[in-house]
């Protein structure tokens, strides 16, 4: 069996006296489709947002792709990771939002050009080449010369998800990617996910309200309550025979709430 | 019966003067305001210090002292300027210092979701700020730069202290030549407000041109 490709080991997070992630152990194997579930305030993004270095973690170890994420070793002992380190990690890591963040001064295509030039000393013409494939495939080549505010929610969305595509990672992060869009143009973007789950090996966790796509995408579920994994297994294990109190209740609530599972 | 041409003529001689400096202490100004502004978000406290130092103290102190030291305190430290150096200096140090909260605080405006998306996409903080941040926050600092410019254009009136042969300078030498105080500070006036209503054309105009094609994004 292969070595996972995240490994957080005994991690807890904390903002002053609030504790949102405590001692918390999970691992990843290699493209494996992970889903985290669990009620909003359980800690699921804080953990997509650890992996992305957009918030530190205040005690534990993380390895991503046998590196340790925040931490380097230094004349045989580990230290706290500096820039340099933090950039050479972040290479294997990409991340799409859930209010996009597309850059609003820059087009489609720009957008999607940037960070490989930027970061990759990427040619021009080499990255708007790859920029048009990735497009293409998200099904966004014909709009590459608009701003994103001339774009539908779905269609930023899946400019978000060829942008983070652009740098090649190795582990994809999506979180709540479709919470922020018109229930009609959630599919569109739940289209693009499944035919990248299909066309490639890519590693991808994926914090989500939709149970049903969860259900299909995902090769684990894990379900969150208060800062730690309450129960995990397979989609069939978690959506239809939950074990655990917390997750019957969540399950309840979600399908009360009209959402299919 | 005065015969004016000439005296009119001294006085747009002081209007050049006076452009001279507006144009010199702007250009300083701008500067500063970036250096400044961006050394107050720097992660390095002491950089954040420094600036912060600069800032409080150029603020704080009126301009018609600042110009004093400049001209008349520097010259004991071995440092001699020319009135227009002097003036161009002291202003432009001054506005700076305003024009510097102007870069941090639209700097700052830019928000966490476009920060975050930088981190994402692995860029450095000198990338992010150059290509995503400052193209998004140069907007949102035009109009207070317009209304700082206009200040430094009429800061410049100072300079006829330190004797600089500005529009003030020379509307004062004017009136003790004529004995009238009508005419040369009704020239003045005029010319005066005509040169902020081109900096407030121009500001506008370049604000038209740097969120050309923004259409969407807060400003």
């Amino acid at each position: 069996m292969a070595a996972p490709i995240i490994r957080i080991d005994n991690i807890t997070k904390r903002y002053g006296a609030l504790t949102v992630l405590d001692g918390l152990s999970m691992e990843v194997m290699p493209g494996e489709k992970l889903a985290l579930i669990g009620p909003s305030g359980s800690g699921k993004t804080t953990i997509l947002r650890i992996l992305m270095t957009l918030e530190t973690i205040s005690d534990g170890h993380i390895e991503v792709d046998s590196d340790q994420l925040y931490h380097m070793p230094k004349n045989g002992s580990l230290v706290p990771a500096d820039d340099r380190h933090l950039h050479r990690m972040r290479e294997k890591i990409g991340m799409v939002f859930q209010h996009f963040n597309l850059f609003p001064h820059k087009c489609v295509l720009d957008n999607v050009t940037l960070a490989p030039m930027l970061t990759k000393g990427m040619a021009k013409a080499a990255a708007e080449k790859r920029a048009m494939e990735l497009l293409d495939m998200v099904g966004m080549a014909d709009k590459a010369k608009s701003v994103p505010a001339q774009l539908s929610g779905g269609q930023k969305q899946r400019v978000a998800i060829a942008r983070a595509l652009a740098l090649s990672p190795k582990i994809m992060l999506f979180d709540e990617v479709t919470s922020a869009l018109d229930p009609e143009l959630v599919e569109e973007v739940l289209n693009v996910m499944r035919k990248l789950a299909a066309e490639t090996d890519m590693t991808m966790l994926l914090v989500t309200h939709e149970m049903g796509f969860a259900h299909d995408f995902a090769d684990r579920v894990m379900f969150f309550d208060r800062g730690k994994i309450v129960e995990q297994g397979k989609p069939e294990e978690i959506f239809r025979t939950p074990r655990q109190e917390r997750t019957q209740a969540f399950l309840r609530k979600i399908i009360a709430a009209g959402h299919r599972v | 019966m005065t015969d004016w041409s000439g005296y009119i003529g001294l006085i747009l001689q002081g209007a050049l003067v006076t452009m001279e400096l507006t144009v010199m202490g702007s250009a300083l100004a701008v500067v500063m305001a970036f250096v400044a502004g961006l050394g107050r978000v720097s992660r390095s406290m002491a950089i954040r210090a420094l600036a912060t130092t600069y800032i409080e103290f150029f603020r704080g102190t009126s301009i018609f002292v600042q110009l004093f030291w400049v001209y008349f305190v520097l010259p004991f430290a071995g440092v001699t300027l020319s009135p227009l150096q002097a003036g161009v200096l002291a202003l432009g140090l001054n506005v700076g210092a305003y024009g510097a909260e102007v870069v941090r605080g639209a700097v700052k405006a830019i928000g966490r979701e476009q920060r975050e998306a930088c981190i994402a996409l692995n860029l450095t903080r000198a990338q992010a700020m150059r290509h995503i941040i400052l193209p998004q926050a140069l907007p949102l600092m035009l109009p207070t730069f317009g209304n700082n410019a206009i200040e430094l254009l009429k800061g410049t009136a100072v300079v006829s202290l330190i004797s600089l042969t500005d529009m003030t300078f020379q509307a004062q030498v004017v009136r003790a030549q004529t004995g009238s105080t009508l005419i040369p500070f009704a020239t003045i006036l005029v010319l005066y407000f005509l040169m902020a209503l081109a900096i407030s054309h121009g500001m506008r105009w370049l604000e038209r041109r740097v969120t050309r094609g923004l259409d969407g994004m807060r400003t």
